[in-house]
Formats: structure tokens, C-alpha cells, sequence
């Protein structure tokens, strides 16, 4: 089991929050009008086998975004920490 | 060089003792070859052999990182089916299944297709009427389906839960009897085998390590044995699409998530169909030996380990125990994961990329394995001719950009962004 530490609840089973995706891409700016600058933003993933920088909402705890290191190729968990303090950094 | 099987052969073996013969050349790579695959799996060789077969493009090598078959084309659930909604879908399953029905002829290699008959369950009165117009969209296409209401089903599957007390009450269902399974190992070493009776090269143990380039265009492959020039060069790797990609320079609109499956202890004949649940994703058949095979959702989030996590073990048991009661007390025999591709609109990739002469099949979610003998036709036509075989034109790397994603069910590809 996947289990993730929480910056408020401490380590929970993965099943307590839900997936956000890759947090490491930067969203454009609000009025950028190149088309493939958002289809990349949405639609294309690095999907690195390795490490992986990505959001976790805890649902059934805090109710918070996180941002968590894991590495894709093992699932080891390294730090998680709250989104807002750093998203897409 | 391969000897044909037939049942006088299987005699004088049987009769003479004599060893068989190899049923597939080892092959040495060349310098350069017109056509190069990266990946062995059910794609890439089944690629390989109409190329050969159907344009005459025999000087072709399939590049294999570890040893054929030994991805997804053994860890999926075998089923093959042409029940698509979807224009373009439809057209090109059904034209895979098909190629299925003729393929143990095609091949002289038995991949012992059984046409037992898939049903699509609905669990309400909307969800019927779904399946009443998917029934519709196939038949309009040629391709047979049958309505079938509670009484039907019970009949045909009198073993599933028609009790007061079911969670999820059967409404009714969509049965294609055409549909049904195949033994999926067959499958790789059949088109091996007459690939490489026709010429083409199959290179075990032989990853790709980068792409030779010149330019915006793609000449070969770097490799763990060496360089190997190519005119034009293909990448058929599900579930490592990404990294492959990666090496010529490309990001795609893939993630790679972990799909487990299961098989319970033998028993004897009782599931006679492949069923299809309708409150959750599952589906569940019997093999051959006997035993029950089935599989549900991928995990959730992207990953490569090849190990599934438990809570989807236990949701997947719930499915087939309120599906099917009886079997609560059956052990699970084995249990396992495949990495697979998933795209934003649960769709495949066939075709063109930016880079010319290389060319992208990938991102099949939870469909490449029934998509195997289309995917190879149709690839192989489009690697012969530069140009996208008209079957798979929905299918392009770029769809994104102009609007155009190809969205069977409407609601995303099954992962946690739909």
C-alpha cells in the first residue's frame, strides 16, 4: 500500500486522498494565446519513469493539496508538502 | 526455413520422434534495413509480418529489448471484441476481429480463437437504452448484436445474481457472439514465426538506446548492439512509450499506469461467456484450464512498477462477487500488472510524428490487445506509404490541437482526470 505522509495528519494509506496529476508543469499565463502552449499543458506529460513531482488532494483527512516527491519507478515516497506554499515550483 | 504445422506433420513427429525445428530464425542485426520496429510485442511483429506480407517490405527488423512477448501482449486478459460505439472505432475493430477469425489460418499457428460471446450488462433502465443504440450503431456497421432483456440473461447466465437482494439489479444486455478470446502467447510467437518466415528479423535482447538523426528527419536506431540504420523507423512499445519517445526528442500525450489482472484456482466449466459488469469496470471469462480470469480500473496514478496496490484487489473482488456470488469462496491463483499507456481521450496513436520517417504507434489504454492484427495492418500500411491508412486517421498525434479527441464513452480515459 501506497502510503503518504501528510504535513497535518501524519502518514495515511493513499486510498485517503485523491490524484492530481504532475505538479511540475508550469500552467501559461492567464492571456497567452498560443494554442499549443496550452494543449501542451494539458494534454502532454513528461511521464518520467523515476522521479516525480505531483498533486495529492487529502479528501477523507485535511482536505488539503499536496504536493508529494515520489519516484515512478519504485513508488517511494519521499516529502510531501502543501501546494500552496509552492505550486508548479 | 519453418516447417508447415499440419496434422500429417504432428504424425510423422509423432512417429519418427524427431526434434521440431525453431519455430523463428535468431537473427543478427544488419546495418540497415528499409523498415526498423522498436518493440516486439503483439504490434510490433504483427507490423512487421504485413509488411511483409502485404507490400513486400521484407527487409525489416523488430528490435526487442528483453525477449518477444514477454509485455502486455501476455498480461492482458485476452479478450477480443468489436462492440464500439464510436465512428472510426467501430469500423476498425471490427475490421481487427475480423482478421482474428481468419488468423490461425493465416498464420498456420493455432491461437486457439474461441468465439464464446461477450455480454455487456446494463443495471438500469438508461443504461439499456445505451447499449440499445450501441447494438443499433453496430449492426447499421454489419457487425452482429443482440439486445437482451432480464429474462434473456438469466437464461443464458442463470449463475449471476438475479436475487431481490443484487446491489446492482440486471436490466438487461448487449451480446456479441462473435466476440471471445484468444490465447494470448499464440499470438506473439504466430506472428513471429511467419514474419520471419518471410524474411523479416526479430533481434532479442537488443534496446534502443537513441535515434540517428539528421535533421528534423530519422535515420535508425542506437542500440545495446550496436547502430542500425533504418529508411524508416517505428516505435511500437506500449507502456514505455514515453522514455522511447523521449530519446528522438518527443513529449506525447501519454501517462503509464499499472492495470493488474487475476486468475482464481481451476474449476470446472461454468463461465461460458466473456461478461462485461456494468456498475463498475470488470469482466470476467474462464480459461481453457479452467480457471476464472478477470480484471477491473487501473490503479489511479502513473507508474512502472508492475506491482499493483491491494485496494484495487479488493475492489475487483467485490465486482465479481456481487456479479457472481457463488464463486466468494474460489482463491486466487495468480495476480499481476501491466504497464499501459493511458491517453486524454482513451484513444490510440497511430501514424506521422513531427520528426520524418519516424513513425508512433502507442497510448492504447485498455484496448491494444484485441487491436493487434488492425493495429499491425493498418501500421504497416502507413509505415509502406508515408501516409495514414484510412482506418486510422482519427487516430493522429496532433488531434489534440484542433478538437478532434476520439472519446468512446465520453467521459475521459478511465484515469483520475476523468
Amino acid at each position: 500500500m501506497l502510503r503518504i505522509p501528510c504535513p497535518h495528519c501524519g502518514e495515511r494509506d493513499y486510498t485517503e486522498f485523491r490524484y492530481g496529476g504532475d505538479a511540475s508543469k508550469p500552467r501559461p499565463a492567464h492571456d497567452e494565446r498560443d494554442v499549443r502552449a496550452w494543449h501542451d499543458h494539458v494534454f502532454v506529460f513528461s511521464n518520467p519513469r523515476g522521479p516525480h513531482r505531483e498533486y495529492w488532494q487529502h479528501v477523507l483527512g485535511c482536505r488539503q493539496w499536496l504536493i508529494l516527491e515520489r519516484d515512478t519507478a519504485t513508488n517511494a515516497v519521499g516529502t510531501a508538502r502543501l501546494a500552496r506554499d509552492g505550486a508548479g515550483s | 526455413m519453418s516447417e508447415r504445422y499440419s496434422a500429417l506433420a504432428l504424425a510423422r513427429h509423432a512417429l519418427t520422434g524427431a526434434p521440431w525445428r525453431r519455430a523463428w530464425r535468431r537473427a543478427d542485426p544488419r546495418p540497415h534495413y528499409d523498415v526498423v520496429i522498436v518493440g516486439g510485442g503483439g504490434h510490433g511483429l504483427a507490423t512487421a509480418y504485413y509488411l511483409a506480407k502485404n507490400h513486400r517490405v521484407t527487409r525489416v527488423a523488430v528490435l526487442e529489448r528483453a525477449v518477444i512477448g514477454s509485455g502486455n501482449v501476455g498480461r492482458n486478459t485476452t479478450l477480443v471484441r468489436s462492440n464500439y460505439l464510436l465512428d472510426g472505432n467501430t469500423q476498425f475493430f471490427e475490421h481487427s476481429l475480423r482478421l482474428w477469425e481468419g488468423l490461425s489460418h493465416e498464420l498456420n499457428f493455432n491461437v486457439m480463437l474461441s468465439q464464446r460471446g461477450q455480454v455487456v450488462l446494463a443495471h438500469g433502465p438508461a443504461q439499456l437504452d445505451v447499449l440499445a443504440r450501441k447494438g443499433n450503431i453496430m449492426r447499421l456497421n454489419g457487425i452482429d448484436a443482440e439486445l437482451l432483456d432480464r429474462g434473456e440473461v438469466q437464461r443464458l447466465l442463470p449463475y449471476l445474481d438475479f436475487s431481490a437482494q443484487s446491489r446492482f439489479p440486471i436490466h438487461g444486455g448487449l451480446l456479441q457472439r462473435r466476440a471471445g478470446t484468444v490465447r494470448h502467447d499464440a499470438v506473439a510467437w504466430g506472428y513471429a514465426r511467419a514474419a520471419s518466415a518471410l524474411g523479416v528479423d526479430i533481434i532479442e535482447n537488443c534496446e534502443v538506446t537513441g535515434f540517428l538523426r539528421d535533421g528534423d528527419r530519422v535515420t535508425g536506431v542506437e542500440t545495446t548492439r550496436g547502430r542500425i540504420g533504418a529508411d524508416r523507423t517505428a516505435i511500437s512499445v506500449a507502456g514505455h512509450t514515453s522514455q522511447v519517445a523521449a530519446l528522438a526528442g518527443l513529449r506525447v500525450p501519454v501517462e503509464s499506469h499499472l492495470l493488474q489482472a487475476f486468475v482464481t484456482e481451476p474449476i470446472k466449466p461454468f463461465v461460458d461467456h466473456v461478461i462485461s459488469f456494468g456498475a463498475e469496470l470488470f469482466y470476467i471469462s474462464q480459461s481453457d484450464k479452467g480457471g476464472l480470469v478477470f480484471g477491473g480500473h487501473i490503479d489511479g496514478f502513473n507508474n512502472y512498477t508492475q506491482r499493483g496496490q491491494f485496494p484495487k484487489v479488493q475492489t475487483v473482488a467485490e465486482c465479481a462477487v456481487a456479479l457472481i456470488p457463488s464463486i466468494s469462496r474460489l482463491r486466487l491463483l495468480r495476480h499481476w500488472a501491466g504497464i499501459q499507456d493511458m491517453t486524454p481521450d482513451g484513444s490510440p496513436f497511430i501514424g506521422r510524428t513531427p520528426l520524418r520517417d519516424l513513425y508512433l504507434n502507442g497510448g492504447w489504454c485498455y484496448q491494444g490487445f484485441k487491436a493487434t492484427p488492425a493495429t499491425g495492418w493498418c501500421f504497416a500500411h502507413t509505415l509502406a506509404h508515408g501516409t495514414e491508412h484510412p482506418l486510422i486517421g482519427h487516430f493522429s498525434l496532433e488531434r489534440f490541437l484542433d478538437g478532434n479527441g476520439h472519446d468512446e464513452y465520453g467521459h475521459g480515459n478511465w484515469t483520475y482526470r476523468q
